[in-house]
Order: C-alpha cells, then structure tokens, then sequence
C-alpha cells in the first residue's frame, strides 16, 4: 500500500471541506457564511495573484488593487451595458487587466527599490481617480448591477452554491496554474531574479522582460477576481482601486505566508476572518475597554500585521512550516 | 596579426567631476590571456563593467568580433559569448551550486518563456551543471546552498557562472579576491586549465597578485588613472620605467 | 481669462507646493538618510492637525494652538522613531511597508477612539477676510500665511541643512550612511532629531492646512501619496529636488484643476470635455511624474548618483 505524505493528507482534507462546505451551510440554514465563504475565495484568487509578483518575483508592488478594480469595473461596465454572458464579460476584464498591467509594468519596471514602490502606488491612484470621475458608470457612488453574469449550461450564478463552486474553481485553477508555473523554467528565471537580479542579467536573462511578463500574467489573474467580485456583490465602485486595497492584498500575503503557494489563501481567511470576528463576534472583556470596538476593527488588523512584521515575517505558512514533521 | 575579438575604443566615464575612464582602449585577441592592472582607483571595476555592459560609457565604443555592442545590455553580451564574474561575490545565494549552474545552463538553452513543464526534468541542464560542477572542482558540493560555501569556493563558483554561459571571452573581475595561498594556487590551475581545455577562450583577467599575473598572462596592460599607460608582454611591462614608476614601484603586495 | 484669475490660482498653487514641501522634505531625508520607506507620515500630518484643533479650543488662541501642536507632534514622532520604527531600518523595504502601513491603520483607528471622525479648527479671526495685494485683486490673508510660512520654513530647513553642522552630518548620513558612522556621526541619535524634525514639519502643514482642507482621520493617505510623487520627481534624498518637487506639483496640481476643463472645452464637444476636463486633471501630476519618470529614472536631483 503506498504511504501517504502527510501533506498530500491536509491537501485532501482541505479540499474536501471546501467542496462540502455549501452542504453543510445549507444544512444549517446560513446563507450570510456562504456568501462570505464565497468572498474569502475571491480574495484569495487576488491575493494570490500578488503573491506571483510580491513573494515569488520580488517585485514590491503597491498598486495591485488597480488590476482587481480595472477586472472589476470592465466586467460591471459590460453587465451594466446589457452584455450578460460571462463568456464574454470575464475574458474581456482578463484582458483589460493584463493591458493596465502592460502599460504600468512598462514604466514602473524600469525603476528600482523604493521608486518602484511609490510609482506602482501612485499608477494605482491614478486609475482610482479616473475611475471615480466616470460619471457615466456612478462616479464615486459606484455601479449596481442588474444581475451576477450569465455563464449558460445550466449554471446559474445566482445561486448561492452554485457561485461558490464557480470561485473556488476558480482559485483552484489559479493554485494549479502558480504551482506549475513556479516549477517551470520560467518560475526559476523569476525567483533567481528575486534571489540577486544582477547576476540574472549577468547569466544572459533579459530581466526587465521577465518581470514585465510576470507582472502581465499576475494582473490578469487579479482581473479575473475583479470580475468575480463585481458579479458577486453585483456592485463596484471606486473604492475597490483605492490603494488602501492594495494595502490589504499585501497584509494578506504577508500574514499568510510571502512566496508560499498557499500563501494568499491563508492570508485572505485569515484576514477576512478577522475583520469578520471582530464586526461580528462579541467578545465581552474587549466591550468593557472599549464600548464600540466592532467599527475599530482596523486597530485590530494593524495590531496583528506588525505582530507579523515584527516576529514572523514568514507569515502562517512559515509557522506552519516551522513545525516538525 | 589576427582581428581582435574585443576592442575597447576611446571608453570614456565621469562620475561627478572624476573620470574613472578617461580615453581607454585596449584590444583582447582570441584565445589571449589579458592582465589588466592598476593602483585602486584606476577605474579597472568601472572599465570591466562597461565591458560587460553594465554602465553605459559617455562616449567611446565597445566591439566583439566587429560588432558594436555599445548599446547592448548585459543579457544580450551574454548571448554574444561576453561572460563576467564580480569581484564582489554575487551568486544566487539561496540555491545550491548545481542549482545556481544549471539557470546559467538553462540561460543558453532555449527559452525561458515555458511555463507550465518542470524544469527539473530536463535532464541535459542538470547534466551540463554536473559537467561543469567537475571542471571547477566542486564535485562533492552540489547541494550546498552558495551562502554556505567557503569564500574559495563562492569565488570558485563566480567563475563556474561565468563559464556555464559557454563565453567567447571571458571577463574575471578579481577572482582570486581574499583568497589565501592555497586557493589562489588553485584558482591559478583552474584558468589555466581552462586555456589549454579551450585554446580559443579568451581571458580578460583584473587581478592584484602580480605573482599570478606576470605567470598567466599573454599581455598585460596598465591602467592608471583612468588611462591605459601601456601594453605588452609580461617582459615588456617589467622592464617599462613608466610602469615601475606609477605601479610597479608603489605596488604593496 | 482674467490675469487676476491666473495669478490667483498661481498664489493657490504656490501655497499648496510649499505646504506639501513640508511633508516632502521630512519624508525625502527619512528615506535618504536612513533608507526607509514611511508610510505612516501622513499619519504624523493628521496628528498635528489633531493636536492643533485641541489646543487651538483649549487656548482660545490659534496661533498659539499650532506652536504647542508642532513639538507635541514632534515629541510623539521621536517617541514612534525610539520605540518601533528604529527595529525597521535594517529590514527590507517590505517589511518597512508593511508596518508602516499597520501604524497607519492603527493610527487612524486610535485618532478616531480618542477624538472621533473629525475636529473642527477655523483660521483666526484676524485672517478671515481677504487682503488687497493691488487694486482688482483680493486674495485671502489667510492663505498668505500659509505661503509665508511655508517660505519661511523653507528658508529655515535650507539654512539648517546647507549651513550648519547637523545639517551638514544629515547631507553626509543622506549621501553616503557608512563614511557618515565612520566619520563619528552619532546616528541613533541623528535618526532621531531628524525624525523629530520631519514629525514638527508635519504638524505645521497639518495645522496650517486643517482650515481649508477638513481636519478628517484619513486625511494624511490622500496629501501622502501626493507627497510620494513629488519625491519621486524631485530625487529621493534630496531636500532642493523635494522643493522644486512640490513646487512644479502644487501648481501643475492647482492650475490644472482649474483651467484644464475649460481649455478642454474650448476644443472637445461639451460632453466630452465635461468627463475627460476633470479626469485629466485629477491625474495630471502622475501623468507627469510618468513622463519624468521616462526620462530620469533617479527623478531631477537625486542625492546619490
């Protein structure tokens, strides 16, 4: 009988919650945690889109919300035109994504350290306030749309259930598609860049051209979040872009684990499941000190990320890893 | 007399207000072994790297084989066969030395650009790495990550990069660098097994150890202050009183 | 177009490039001498302004209330500086990221905590009517404050830094960190003042903005990423590129604003130049870094080469 790693056991374990998970909501009645379910697993797709670039390709970008926000608002712009299906809608926020990614990777690449930081940054405040004074499509009031997009055959994404598996299909993919990449010659290019890009370009590798496409390939991915996102909320508006958003993206990656495959998954629960027990989860001795402590919740968040910062900087899946086996 | 491989014509670079190149040019011929040396401060480092095509020169042109290579970046000198090691060590530290090998392999074989194949499954750049792994005299220490080598053999390992690019022309910017006796005997070995494995390598060598210098090289050339002050053979740059005046004379071993 | 409505915007734009030259100059030296990114500076803005508003109600004076805010702000950088941000010179621009970006969102939350959402802080009395600078033209006495100010303290910032002697250790740590310690500079100490200096800074804008632009938590993010681009234009580490920095960007910024649609309207249908008027503008400062940004990576005076 073969011997079962233990990762391959938690691998499946996992993936047998997730795939149960709806089941058991429905069980229990609760439609609030699918859903919310459902946003963790947008996220995580986003987060690990950044991870690409942050963890594995080094780059420090603080402007990846802008590729979520641009998905996001090219798929609504379509709903919101009487262009339903999704076929159409997803590809086309891909695209666009990949496009916004292109342009500002073209410039911002050519700088180094702290410039690339504050240019990604500045890039993706740019693309917010253009956002917001789109009129047309709700300024900064946003955009509601009419239904969640159409993808036909029988899927109906209106469903609750239905839309959970289609994102975590979704993040699947993504997690297959970053561990392939990761392996193959061009995920080594990529982290022997990030491991000392003098000497890259010293063995014959064109970095600039490396990064650009890294870069590409994450922006596009973000923008499929962004279209998942708008269809679930069947809302977007311009604060999806803003750069606190990019600030959260990386807060996820960080605490979940930088350069780890599971990295932005881990971070986007973790995350997303703090801020959700802080708003929602009574705890009485923190009432005491503070009445209203639930609308304080990015105390709460700041607080854990410098924990993170200062005395773990590998994130849950360095602790993880950190344990023997 | 033979075309030069590389040629160095009238390479000029100020930082600020100082020249570090003020006019260089100097010429390797195939299959030479080429001594540059100088008092610090002669602008060898700043030379080598607009060789390599890592700093741009202000003016003056750069030729491989005939070939104005001025413009081109250092990945693209690479393509060319124009391959450098650093004086100050710079390897993919957290990989092993196969490892740290083999990207240089992968560099020259193909393109990158795959992104769903495991590299490690390609056999022939683990075994070209291996190759070369022998050729330096690191067999042994495959699996060790490049930080946790010996400094020896890190610069040892700053030269098996270099070579893995299969170069035309070698550029080795200080190899032997804080090395004891013992290491840069060996080091010495090494290129000059390298000379006699490849009759048609070029070397163009920065190095402080005369000793080695005065023994490995074909010509030897001087630069001080920016400027080449002379080239010829080991015998020749001995017995040049311009040379013993501004180098030789004040030169601290 | 009336001359008078250009020269306006021009006095705007010039008060707005030297209230943001006070936040530039602070955060170009922090990450030029000691190589750190700080997000949380706009924090120290909204702190001062804060702070102002309080003594400003509680001493019924507001010039008064501005000079306690400047050290109390100043005091309380240096104690962030001491405490936390000193573990993070030696870590990678990341990590310096992401705890800044922490102590923003802690900071916002603890403003919020002790005073709420927003203070409210009014220019004195004594400045609340508009000055005649030559007959036409009445612009707000209030507003010439700022720009004197905001000379003033540039002035003051060049003196310090070009001719005394901290100023010229902060040049040396900014141009080259290691012969700086090796020359018998006291860093930790020096990491502090000049923290200390770029916190005092702060305040003076954050106070002397509050009036006109709302004293709100969040205020520091939108001025922040404003401050970013200027350094970035300007050369990171260098005091005389942050103000040349902010001056280009305050007026491209204002006039800009003001003019850009309507010379759009004069070409595009009104439509058009009624969406893109305004879009253009709100971008035009990043539109422009991009530009400088193309042609000199290192921005127009970087204080290393």
């Amino acid at each position: 009988m073969a011997r079962l790693r233990p990762g391959a056991v938690v691998l499946g374990l996992v993936v047998a919650a997730a795939l149960a998970f709806p089941f058991v909501m429905r069980a229990e009645g609760d439609a609030y945690y699918l859903s919310f379910a459902s946003r963790i697993l947008i996220y995580a797709l986003a987060a690990t889109s950044l991870n690409l670039v942050l963890g594995y390709g080094g780059m420090i970008s603080f402007g990846h919300a802008a590729f979520v926000g641009t998905g996001a608002y090219v798929s609504s712009i379509l709903l919101a035109e009487g262009v339903a299906s999704a076929w159409i809608g997803w590809p086309a926020a891909i695209a666009a994504s990949a496009l916004a990614a292109l342009a500002i990777g073209a410039v911002s690449l050519r700088t180094r350290g702290v410039y690339f930081i504050m240019i990604t940054l500045a890039f993706a405040q740019m693309t917010y306030f253009l956002v917001n004074s789109m009129k047309a499509y709700g300024g900064d009031e946003g955009l509601t749309l009419p239904a969640r997009a159409r993808v036909g055959g029988g899927i109906d994404l209106d469903d609750a259930q239905t839309f959970y598996y289609v994102a975590l299909a979704a993040l699947a993919a993504a997690l297959v598609a970053l561990h392939r990449l990761a392996h193959s010659r061009f995920g080594r290019v990529i982290r022997a860049i990030r491991e000392n890009e003098t000497r890259a370009e010293a063995i014959g590798f064109p970095v600039y051209r490396y990064k650009l496409v890294c870069f590409v390939i994450a922006g596009a991915a973000a923008g499929l979040a962004g279209a998942l996102l708008a269809s679930h909320g069947k809302y977007v508006n311009p604060s999806v872009l803003h750069w606190t958003q990019s600030g959260s993206l990386m807060v996820m990656v960080i605490i979940g684990g930088v350069g780890s495959l599971w990295g932005g998954a881990l971070g986007a629960t973790a995350l997303l499941g703090l801020e959700d027990l802080v708003a929602n989860h009574r705890v009485a001795w923190v009432a005491a000190l503070l009445p209203n402590y639930p609308q304080h919740a990015g105390l709460a968040v700041g607080l854990v990320l410098l924990a993170v910062v200062l005395f773990a900087p590998q994130g849950i899946a360095g602790l993880l890893a950190r344990r023997p086996r | 007399m033979t075309a030069p491989l590389l040629a160095a014509i009238e390479l000029r670079k100020r930082f600020g207000g100082v020249p570090a190149s003020d006019g260089v040019s100097l010429t390797v011929s195939p299959g030479e072994i080429h001594a540059l040396i100088g008092p610090n401060g002669a602008g060898k480092t700043t030379l080598i790297a607009q060789l390599a095509g890592a700093l741009r020169p202000d003016s003056g042109r750069i030729e491989l084989a005939g070939r104005d290579i001025t413009a081109l970046g250092p990945s693209g000198r690479v393509r060319l066969g124009l391959a450098r090691s650093y004086q100050v060590t710079t390897l993919f530290g957290a990989l092993g030395v196969l490892d740290n090998l083999a990207l240089a392999v992968q560099a020259r074989s193909g393109s990158s650009m795959s992104f769903w194949r495991p590299a490690a499954r390609e056999k022939a750049l683990y075994e070209q790495a291996a190759a070369i792994v022998a050729r330096i005299g690191l067999a042994g220490r495959e699996s060790v990550a490049a930080a946790h080598l010996a400094h020896g053999e890190q610069r040892t390992l700053e030269v098996g990069l270099a070579l893995a690019t299969r170069p035309r022309l070698l550029l080795l910017d200080e190899p032997m660098a804080g090395m004891g006796p013992e290491e840069s005997a060996r080091m010495l070995a090494l290129i000059q097994q390298l000379r006699e494995a490849e009759p048609a390598l070029s070397v163009l060598l920065i190095e402080h150890d005369l000793d080695a210098v005065f023994r490995l090289a074909d010509r030897i050339s001087v630069l001080v202050s920016g400027r080449v002050l002379a080239t010829g053979t080991p015998a020749e740059i001995r017995a040049d009183a311009q040379v013993r005046k501004a180098y030789l004379g004040e030169e601290s071993a | 177009m009336s001359g008078i409505l250009i020269l306006e915007q021009a006095l705007n734009g010039l008060q707005f490039g030297l209230m943001l030259f006070l936040l530039a100059a602070g955060l170009t030296l922090v990450f030029g001498i000691m190589d750190m990114i700080n997000l949380a500076h706009g924090s120290l803005y909204m702190l001062g302004a804060f702070l102002a508003a309080t003594f400003v109600s509680l001493t019924g004076s507001f010039a008064l209330g501005v000079l306690l805010a400047v050290p109390a702000t100043a005091a309380l950088g240096m104690l962030l500086e001491m405490s936390l941000l000193r573990r993070l010179y030696a870590r990678d621009h990341l990590s310096q990221v992401l705890a800044t970006f922490a102590l923003i969102l802690v900071f916002n939350e603890a403003v919020r905590i002790v005073w709420g959402t927003d203070l409210p802080l009014a220019a004195p009395e004594a400045l609340s009517g508009p000055v005649e600078l030559f007959p036409g033209m009445l612009y707000s006495s209030y507003r010439l404050l700022i720009i004197a100010v905001g000379a003033a303290a540039a002035g003051l910032l060049y003196y310090l830094v070009a001719k005394t002697r901290i100023g010229m250790r902060v040049r040396a740590g900014a141009s080259n960190r290691e012969m700086a310690l090796a020359m018998g500079a006291d860093i930790p100490r020096l990491f502090t003042v000049v923290f200390g200096i770029a916190a005092g800074l702060c305040a003076v804008a954050g106070a002397l903005l509050g009036p006109i632009l709302a004293v709100q938590v969040g205020m520091g993010e939108n001025i922040l990423i404003v401050a970013f681009v200027v350094i970035v234009i300007g050369g990171i580490g260098s005091v005389r590129g942050a103000l040349v920095g902010s001056l280009i960007v305050g007026m491209v910024d204002t006039i800009g604003r003001a003019f850009l649609p309507i010379a759009f309207g004069a070409f595009l249908p009104p439509q058009l130049a009624s969406a893109a008027g305004p879009a253009t503008a709100s971008v035009l400062v990043y539109l422009l870094m991009a530009v400088i940004l193309t042609l000199r990576p290192q921005g127009l005076f970087p204080a290393r080469g």
